[in-house]
């Protein structure tokens, strides 16, 4: 299964539900694609559910980081949600987890954007 | 230590095309050889992610989705060493220019985490630049842990 992108409005958040896989080709260019989108729209506040992940690779890594990259240039904030333990790993060997605002919850990630 | 009865020698072979399909082939048929050797299901998502990388390096940096080049690609397993060879045709590079993707100021860089992670899973990898063009990747995972 390629990645599957769903987004949904809470508030002035905009979350995406990413599920499947965001490896080189179409995962990771749905992914880069969505994000530029939401940023030419001017929404500033962006929360990735990482939940249904099936796996990632270090194209999907590196769309992660550009996007952040992205928005926060923008002015705007890109949050991670639910990571599952293999994309925990993943970031955390990259000593990516730090870089990132990760949260399990959320309702506590939806209001930490205040 | 890995079930013995399972550690008969087996390799497997494959001249690829290169795309991206090839990618997905390749760690199909590595995970598989895995699998027969033994591998615990950690072990066969860090030896699928290492071929997935690698195979990535090898079409789109090595041969640049060239429709006239291949990658030469093959899984040989002993009762020692679990060898994975990934040879590309392309123009070649110096591996050790690739700037670390965990210093400071290459964390938030787009791309180069590749080679690191085949490193961070592997328990060896050899990088070696071959004589007609190409580089060639040499990946082992040890059937015992040492």
């Amino acid at each position: 299964m390629s990645v599957k992108l769903n987004t949904r409005q809470v508030g002035d958040v905009s979350v995406v539900d990413v599920s499947g896989r965001i490896t080189l080709g179409e995962g990771s260019s749905a992914l880069r694609d969505a994000l530029r989108d939401m940023v030419s729209k001017n929404q500033k506040k962006i929360l990735l559910n990482l939940g249904d992940v099936s796996y990632i690779d270090s194209s999907g890594i590196g769309e992660l980081v550009s996007g952040f990259t992205t928005v926060t240039n923008s002015g705007g904030q890109l949050k991670l949600l639910n990571l599952t333990k293999r994309v925990k790993d993943l970031l955390q060997i990259t000593k990516l987890y730090t870089v990132f605002d990760v949260h399990e919850d959320e309702a506590g990630a939806i209001r930490s954007f205040a | 230590m890995r079930d013995p009865a399972r550690h008969e020698s087996e390799t497997v072979e494959r001249f690829l095309d290169s795309t991206l399909d090839s990618v997905d082939h390749a760690e199909e048929l590595a995970v598989g050889v895995a699998q027969r050797a033994g591998f615990g299901e950690e072990d066969l998502l860090k030896i699928g992610m290492a071929v997935r990388e690698s195979m990535v390096n090898a079409v789109v940096h090595g041969n640049r989705y060239n429709a006239n080049k291949k990658v030469r690609f093959s899984v040989a397993k002993n009762t020692e060493r679990f060898t994975i060879r990934i040879a590309d045709e392309g123009e070649g590079f110096d591996y050790e220019d690739v700037p670390d993707p965990l210093a400071e100021e290459n964390l938030l860089r787009g791309s180069g985490r590749g080679i690191f992670l085949i490193r961070t899973f592997m328990d060896e990898l050899k990088i070696n630049r071959l004589e007609l063009g190409g580089m060639e990747f040499i990946m082992v995972k040890y059937m015992v842990p040492k």
